[in-house]
């Protein structure tokens, strides 16, 4: 069980008033708060270590060294990366498959080629294989996803029989909710026999909720995002498995990532600094390293159950509402913390306005998922998404603005 | 935040006025204009269409269509009910303000996009016309 009473204490911004009601942050989702610990290891970051890394022989330039290696191995071991080489940092997860596109997808994806994805994508692992498939001639195939809003595995299969390059998936998808099984996947492309078929797999909504571990997923790329994940803005991680990402050309260069300059040409430096041209977020992965901490501190699965339970609560007290519609699997089991749902007549920004004003924050829109959201014929859906340091209070102040978002439409 | 949802823009969001494409058939000398315009932040889109006629020019038939929130459905019905029956040139002086007057609330700056996605329907349509 998570002591969720002391962890609020270390989030300062969940004492703020919104529109004169305390704050129900329930767009985690989309972003997480930061703990004061991580706030804190940025200020000291700069006011003690700060330096650029990798250059220059002085004792700051080899702390602030230290300490961005030091993160990449805290990072890396949290995903369960057998190499701490084999995680390059990025922005975030979009940058994370975009650099897959780019460098990867350029080099080994050719005219006539497939690259699959599903139909519950985020649009970030989406739009960059139509850009590349555009480029060089390749084509995107979506495999199917079932009226329980899970992967159709039998679509899956049939793609399979297309050779393809890649397959692209989530983890969790961030607006229905479904846990997919990578398992599954892996399984089956093994069993196709299809031994160049790599696997990607955006993991944005499941890092900060659940025990993950790349290396016995067997995956070939998985990328994450720190924000989502209690750490700062702007800093993410893409894992690639050891052998791919050594052949793997690097996404941008310049300084910081070559061994030799010549005017006839350059030889790039090992892993992982070959992806790390120009001065990298230093200050982004010592936070991300301590918000890791601060998860392993309350244990994964504690995290994943604490979630499931609020997510479990929140599908039953919905599911008493009338005119609320829930989409993604029924059973919370088989999702990630988040909820997304509908209510009828009234649009998902009108049901978020409504709930601002009570204090309460969540996600309209589509969630960057519109070819899922057009095949169920839906504009706009509202999402619920917890954290560690939501209570079944924050649900019951849902409950109750939904119950005054009813009062001001008149239903 | 309540203010926006007061009773004349949820009667508009309801019953929308002027919802719907106008009849096929045109009268000689009849012109329809049909626009489209979206909604970059939600993905919301909204369908609107114009008959004008004469000399004159005058809106004489208006609709829109759309699944919208009640922001940018109650301005499309308040838009099409002042722009109905009047020339294009009058037409063309409606202002982001006068849209906002209509709709007689304060709204975010997000939520702008929704008071004035018909008015950028309009002005669309406008400029095909004068195109």
């Amino acid at each position: 069980m998570l002591d969720v009473s002391r962890i609020r204490e270390d989030f300062l911004i969940l004492k703020r008033k919104i529109n004169g009601k305390p704050l129900v942050y329930l767009d985690n989702a989309a972003t997480a708060q930061k703990p004061r610990q991580v706030i804190g290891a940025i200020v000291d970051y700069y006011e003690q270590h700060n330096a650029n890394v990798h250059r220059g022989i002085h004792s700051l330039g080899d702390e602030a060294t230290r300490l961005y290696a030091e993160a990449r191995q805290v990072v890396a071991e949290f995903i369960g990366a057998k190499d701490s080489r084999e995680l390059v940092f990025v922005r975030n997860t979009t940058e994370g498959i975009n650099l897959v596109a780019y460098s990867w997808g350029m080099a080994n994806v050719r005219r006539g080629d497939v690259v699959v994805t599903t139909e519950m994508e985020h649009h970030s692992n989406l739009v960059p294989w139509q850009e590349l498939a555009k480029r060089v001639g390749a084509r995107v195939e979506y495999v199917a996803v079932n009226e329980s809003g899970e992967v159709d595995m039998e679509d899956l299969e049939k793609k399979l029989e297309l050779k393809p390059k890649l397959i692209a998936v989530t983890q969790v998808s961030n607006f229905l909710g479904t846990i997919n099984p990578i398992e599954g996947v892996v399984k089956r492309v093994k069993i196709s026999k299809r031994k160049d078929v790599k696997i990607l797999v955006d993991g944005a909504q499941a890092v900060p909720h659940m025990p993950v571990n790349v290396s016995d997923l067997g995956v070939d790329f998985y990328a994450f995002s720190g924000h989502k994940m209690y750490g700062p803005m702007g800093i993410g991680g893409l894992w690639v498995k050891r052998e791919i990402l050594e052949e793997m050309a690097p996404f941008m260069t310049g300084g910081g990532m070559i061994s030799e300059v010549h005017k006839t040409g350059t030889i790039f430096t090992d892993l992982p600094d070959r992806f790390d041209a120009g001065t990298p977020n230093v200050e982004g992965a010592v936070g991300l390293a301590v918000a890791v901490e601060y998860l392993e501190r309350l244990g994964m699965s504690q995290v994943r159950e604490h979630e499931m339970e609020l997510t479990e609560l929140t599908i039953n007290e919905l599911g008493k509402l009338s005119g609320v519609r829930i989409w993604g699997p029924k059973e919370a089991s088989k999702r990630g913390g988040l909820v997304a749902f509908s209510v009828e007549k009234v649009h998902g920004h009108d049901v978020a306005q409504v709930l601002d004003s009570q204090g309460i924050a969540v996600r309209s829109g589509h969630h960057c998922t519109m070819p899922m959201h057009e095949k169920l014929g839906l504009a706009a859906t509202v999402r619920a998404s917890f954290g560690v340091y939501n209570t079944e209070e924050d649900v019951s102040r849902l409950i109750r603005g939904l119950e005054k978002v009813r009062e001001v439409f008149k239903l | 935040m309540d203010g926006i949802y007061r009773d004349h823009i949820i009667d508009h969001y309801q019953n929308p006025r002027n919802f719907g494409p106008p009849p096929l058939k045109l009268r000689e000398g009849e012109l329809v204009i049909k626009v489209s315009e979206a909604n970059s932040s939600c993905g919301d889109m909204l369908e609107l269409f114009l008959v004008v006629r004469g000399k004159g020019a005058r809106v004489v038939d208006v609709g829109f269509q759309g699944l919208g929130c009640a922001i940018s459905t109650a301005a499309g019905s308040l838009l099409t009910e002042a722009i109905l029956g009047k020339t294009i040139n009058e037409v063309k002086k409606f202002s982001e303000e006068d849209m906002m007057a209509l709709l007689g609330i304060e709204v975010s700056p997000t939520r702008m996009k929704c008071a004035t996605l018909p008015l950028r329907a309009l002005q669309k349509a406008l400029r095909l016309r004068s195109g």
